[in-house]
This record gives structure tokens, C-alpha cells and sequence, in this order.
């Protein structure tokens, strides 16, 4: 518990929300950096000096889901009139769209894959972290410290040998298999920081659950949960993050069916060597879930990330 | 409501023995007390009588039938917490109808039973109120109606005033013998407060380090303690205790402490060696006339009476003496006993040696 003794006067006040507001500004720049990009024409998009004001397109977007062919003139007269705005934008570069591009299937495999092992981590993470608070676990020290120590060197380090067994168990580019992976990478953290939050919550709620007439699953589902659904919350945030940016294993392990966005994104290759605005669209896009999903548990967020320092 | 009987209950955490053996029984309707310093296995016996723990052996009863290893779920009792465990996500009504609806009653009759509890507790207008702004007062009721709403077999109550204002508990303490007599549902309370045990039980068990060292009725026990942790325990200030080196004979009389003779309760059992005579403070007189004398060290005024500490050969005794006599610290003074009221305990072992007095007390506890 603490207690502030005096009220910080305006001056201070204004420092402070003065640095704050220059660090995010410094921190958020490459994020509007890639926004900007995203609407940018090619040739703005690599000017130099940068450019900060200029004519948005949607052009990055169009070029992110689709796929284009250079045309003759002869092809464009028979193909007709445009029929939609994304033709139009084609067409005036001088290519026809032949179909969709990827990127949709890599944007619902990370989709499948991050929620996925998120989930995954959860279930397996709460249970586990509720047996180590709650019950007299055998060598429950050691098992926690052997959980730990999963994340005491960088999960990249075991990349080959985690390649040579999915290979062999014909994991290899499968979503199951990218699931597996993160949830193994991020239990230790989920058991860890489910346990403190688990630890805080007194047995007595469930004790006096089970003299209600609740049995033990009844009252960790009815009781435990509700009271750790900060501490799950977010947690699931930290996994979220984790599986939705992880980007070594995912180029390692995932090639064709199972491929995530952030292998795929580098890859756009517009017509003249790299498009950048497609790349950048294609940023954008994939910041989307997880600020949506962090936005929607943010009340959850800030109380779980100060745990420990509010509680009791 | 239901007849309690646990026999010869043991816990072991590990290599650590909670409670050794003990046997009691609680009759159906009793306000039953389990007292003890803290650490002496009360609370332990208290969980594995509602379940939260299982015995290591031995039985328990509840209304006839042995439950020691049934979950607490099974057993139809109510638990007060000390910090009172009212569910956090849930409002006071919700809290109170939980147990009703594990049992899968309709809503309806769950809505009417809630109100009737409220109604008894007077915590009516609280009902849609989340718990956590509630004050100690409301949170006790809300899990006292928690516990009577189910009208289970028997209520246990683990130290459920310790978390309350000191001011606060005595009005608690009146409500909850209150809400007993009116129910006259078999209570387990633990308490560590020698005082909460003597004003609100019907009996009384003291534990100490596992064992159960007394059981009785609240004045048998402070009457007569059956070892010198009791004795020790029980009471404020609690007895004196004088020890000395020599013996008493079965049928005695007097014992010898230095040179004065001093009278006690016929003695049914002889003992030599290191006793103790024990004296509670309200049966000294200050008497200029008695041949046992000491220095007065010290006095505390206390309104209508005051205690008087007295320095003697056999060590310091305090006796509650009226506050109108006239007391001079530093003063040689005569020591009076009331004879009646005297204990020899055997100071080895603490146990208290049988006398005419106490004899009945000792052998049915």
C-alpha cells in the first residue's frame, strides 16, 4: 500500500504529461510512418526527402489483396471498361487484376494460430497455475523452476531440432502444429503469471463454495474464475502478442497451407521490386486484431499489470 | 440439527502434528466453544469437522453418521469464515441465495427464502448492494444469512467476530447468541478470546498444542482448570500461581508453603514434589491478621475494583481487591486464600491433583 503525502503541484503535472506525450509521440511515429505508407503512392513512398503531405490511394490496398498481371494496350481495349474502383486503380498502372492475392488466407492462418495457441495456453496455463497455488503439488519447486527455465534462453535457439520433429511427426507447416508450438513457448509465462494472480485470490471463497454444495470444478469455475478473470485477461494479451508477432518460427516452420501473415507481408513483391505501400498495408492490417483485442481488455490490462501493487 | 462426536481425531501436515487425538461430543442445540491460543489445532479440528481438511484418523459424527472422509460439500453444514469469504463478484442477495441455488431450488423459492433471512437480519435494504462496500457489521450478517439459509445440520464458525471493532463485537457477539437461541442450531465456534468463549458458550473445550486440555461448562472450567495452562489461560488476570517444594497426602487438608499453614479442599489424590498452589485473584483478601505475607509492588485501579501485586517467597501474585480499601505500594501485607476455592496442580506434569472441590468437573471432562 502507499501513500502520497502531498499532491504534486501543476508544475510537476505538466512536466510529467509533458514527457509522456513526447515519448509516445517518438514511440508512435514509425506506427504512422507505416499508416502514411500504406496510403502513399509507390513513387511517394520512396521519395526522398519523405514526403508528409501528399495525395492518398488506396492503391497499397488494392495491390495487398490482389493479384495483377501486366496488360498490352490490346488486352486493356478487349477487356472493356473497368468495372469496379479497384479495377480503376489497376488499370491505371497498366495491369488487370488476375485474382486475390494471399495475404487473406496468412491473415485468418495467424487468426487460427494466434486465438488458437492463445486459448490453448489459457486452458492448459489456468489449470496448471491453479494446481501449483491450490494444491500440495510433489516437488512443486523444482516443476516450477523447470517451467521457467523453458524461457531462459531464446525458443529460436532450439529452432533445428524443433524442425527435425515436426518434420518427422508431420507437423511441419500444419496450423496444429504452429498451435503447439506457441502454446509450448508461452505456458511458462501464463503458468507463472496466472499463479501470482491465482495465489492472490484467499481460499476461503472456494472453501466456502464447497460448503455451499459445489464441488471442486464448480467452485473453481464459479468462484476462481470470475476473481481471476484480470489476471487472465491479461495474460492472454502477453500470448496474444507473443504468437500473433513471432515471425523466426513461422519462416522456419510454415511455407505454404499453414503460412502466418508476418512471414508473408516481407514478401509482397510488387512489379518494380518491393511495394512498399502494398507491405505497409499490409502492416496496418495486421496491427488491427491485436489493438482491438487489447483495446476490448484493457480495463483488465491495467489493473493485471499493476498486479501486486493494488490488491489487498 | 444434529449431535456432534469426534473420537480420537488426529491431523498430520507433514512431519507437524496439528491435533493428537482428541474426543469430544456436542449435543444437538449447543453454542459450543473450541478455545485456544493460536497455533493449538482448534481451527484444524473446526476444518475437519466441516470437511476443508481430512482427518489423518479418527472419527467424526455428524448426526449419527461418520463423515470423516466425505467432502464438505456432502455433509450439510454451514462455515462462517473469519474474513468472512462473501463471494465478491456477487451482490448480498445473490451471495445469500448461492447455497440455495447449488441445491437446485427454483427461483422463486430461493427469492422468498432470501428475503425471509434478510428480514431476520435486518439487512433488508441492502440486498441489491455489491459486497464490497460494505461495512464489518453488514458483511458478518450477509455471511451469517449465508450460512442459516440452507438451515443445515450444524453451523461452524471460525473466529467470524476477530475482523470486527473491538466496540462492534460485543453488539456481534449478543446478535449471534441471539440468532443461536432463536434457531437453536448446533454451533462450533472457534475462538482464541478467553472472554468471547466464557460470555457466549454453553460449553467450552481448551486446546493446546493439539490436545484438548479441558472440557466443560464455561464456570467449571474457570472454576476449576484441569491443568495449569487452563488455569493460565482463562481468566484476567488469570490465577496465581505460588510453587513450592513438598507434598500433600491424600485427605489433606493444609499445605505447608515456607511457614504458613494454608487451609485447601479436602485432597482426594497425594502427590510429593514440585507442586503448585493455584489461587485466582478475586479469592485473596488483604488481611493484616493471616500468617502468609508478602510486599505490595504495585496497584492498578480499575473503577470498582483493583489489582494488587504482591511480591512473596513463592513468587508474585496479583489479587483483585475493591478499590475503596486503601492500599500503599511498598506496605508488608497478611495474604488471605479462600480456602474453598484453591487448586494443587502437580508442577511437572501441570495436571491439576483431584480435591474434594473439583473432583466432579475433572472426572466427566
Amino acid at each position: 500500500m502507499s501513500f502520497s503525502v502531498t499532491e504534486p503541484n501543476p508544475a510537476t503535472k505538466w512536466l510529467a504529461g509533458l514527457l509522456v506525450v513526447g515519448y509516445a509521440v517518438i514511440t508512435l511515429i514509425p506506427l504512422l510512418w507505416i499508416i502514411a505508407t500504406g496510403f502513399k503512392s509507390p513513387t511517394d513512398s520512396i521519395a526522398y526527402p519523405p514526403v508528409v503531405l501528399f495525395e492518398p490511394t488506396l492503391e497499397g490496398y488494392v495491390n495487398l489483396f490482389t493479384d495483377r498481371t501486366r496488360a498490352t494496350e490490346q488486352m486493356l481495349a478487349e477487356a472493356g471498361p473497368p468495372q469496379t474502383w479497384y479495377d480503376e486503380i489497376a488499370r491505371a498502372r497498366g495491369t488487370v487484376i488476375s485474382g486475390p492475392s494471399r495475404y487473406g488466407e496468412r491473415f485468418l492462418n495467424s487468426v487460427i494460430i494466434g486465438f488458437g495457441s492463445t486459448a490453448l495456453c489459457m486452458i492448459l496455463g489456468t489449470a496448471a497455475a491453479y494446481a501449483f497455488s491450490r494444491f500440495r503439488v510433489p516437488l512443486k519447486d523444482d516443476l516450477l523452476f523447470f517451467i521457467l527455465s523453458t524461457r531462459m534462453m531464446p525458443p529460436i535457439a532450439v529452432a533445428i531440432p524443433i524442425f527435425l520433429m515436426f518434420r518427422n511427426l508431420g507437423l511441419n507447416d500444419t496450423h496444429i502444429g504452429m498451435i503447439l508450438l506457441y502454446t509450448a513457448v508461452n505456458l511458462s509465462l501464463s503458468v507463472w503469471l496466472l499463479k501470482g494472480f491465482i495465489d492472490e485470490i484467499p481460499v476461503e471463497y472456494e472453501e466456502a463454495a464447497l460448503i455451499d454444495g459445489y464441488t471442486r470444478f464448480q467452485a473453481f469455475y464459479k468462484v476462481v474464475l470470475p476473481q481471476a478473470a484480470t489476471g487472465i485477461a491479461s495474460t492472454a494479451i502477453f500470448c496474444l502478442i507473443f504468437a500473433w508477432n513471432e515471425y523466426a518460427f513461422a519462416v522456419l516452420l510454415t511455407s505454404g497451407t499453414a503460412q502466418t501473415a508476418p512471414p508473408f507481408i516481407p514478401n509482397i513483391i510488387g512489379v518494380n521490386g518491393k511495394d512498399w505501400p502494398a507491405v505497409a498495408a499490409g502492416a496496418t492490417i495486421f496491427l488491427v486484431p491485436v489493438m482491438v483485442f487489447t483495446v476490448l481488455l484493457r480495463k483488465h490490462l491495467l489493473r493485471g499489470i499493476t498486479f501486486g501493487a493494488v490488491r489487498k | 440439527m444434529a449431535q456432534i462426536r469426534i473420537e480420537n481425531l488426529r491431523k498430520d501436515f507433514g512431519a507437524f502434528n496439528a491435533v493428537k487425538s482428541s474426543t469430544f461430543t456436542i449435543e444437538d442445540g449447543e453454542f459450543f466453544m473450541l478455545l485456544g491460543p493460536s497455533g493449538c489445532g482448534k481451527t484444524t479440528t473446526l476444518r475437519m469437522m466441516a470437511g476443508l481438511e481430512l482427518p489423518t484418523s479418527g472419527l467424526i459424527y455428524i448426526d449419527g453418521e461418520e463423515v470423516g472422509q466425505k467432502p464438505a460439500s456432502q455433509r450439510d453444514i454451514a462455515f462462517v469464515f473469519q474474513m468472512f469469504a462473501l463471494y465478491p463478484h456477487l451482490n448480498v442477495g445473490k451471495n445469500i441465495a448461492y447455497p440455495l441455488i447449488s441445491q437446485g431450488m427454483p427461483r422463486r423459492e430461493v427469492k422468498q427464502k432470501v428475503g425471509e433471512i434478510a428480514e431476520i437480519l435486518g439487512i433488508t435494504d441492502i440486498l441489491n448492494r455489491p459486497v464490497g462496500g460494505l461495512s464489518g457489521g453488514d458483511r458478518q450478517r450477509v455471511a451469517l444469512g449465508r450460512a442459516i439459509v440452507r438451515d443445515p445440520k450444524a453451523f461452524f464458525m471460525d473466529e467470524p467476530l476477530g475482523a470486527l471493532d473491538a466496540e462492534f463485537r460485543e453488539h456481534m457477539a449478543e446478535e449471534l447468541r441471539a440468532l443461536h437461541d432463536r434457531m437453536n442450531a448446533t454451533t462450533v465456534y472457534v475462538t482464541h478470546d478467553q472472554l468471547e468463549a466464557m460470555q457466549m458458550g454453553d460449553k467450552i473445550v481448551v486446546m493446546n498444542h493439539g490436545v484438548v486440555e479441558q472440557f466443560g461448562v464455561p464456570q467449571d472450567i474457570y472454576d476449576w482448570p484441569a491443568t495449569k495452562f487452563v488455569a493460565e489461560f482463562i481468566g484476567s488476570p488469570p490465577m496465581n500461581f505460588l510453587d513450592f517444594h513438598g507434598m500433600v497426602g491424600t485427605g489433606e487438608t493444609r499445605v505447608s508453603l515456607g511457614d504458613a499453614a494454608l487451609d485447601i479442599p479436602a485432597q482426594r489424590e497425594g502427590r510429593s514434589g514440585e507442586l503448585t498452589f493455584g489461587v485466582k485473584p478475586e479469592h485473596i483478601r488483604l488481611a493484616d491478621n493471616a500468617t502468609y505475607r508478602g510486599r505490595i509492588a504495585a496497584t492498578e485501579y480499575l473503577g470498582t475494583t483493583q489489582i494488587v501485586t504482591v511480591e512473596t517467597a513463592h513468587g508474585s501474585l496479583k489479587a483483585r481487591v475493591a478499590a475503596s480499601q486503601r492500599v500503599t505500594v511498598g506496605d508488608h501485607t497478611g495474604l488471605h486464600f479462600d480456602a474453598r476455592t484453591i487448586t494443587i496442580f502437580d508442577a511437572t506434569t501441570g495436571r491439576a491433583l483431584r480435591s474434594e472441590a473439583n473432583e466432579g468437573v475433572l472426572t466427566h471432562g
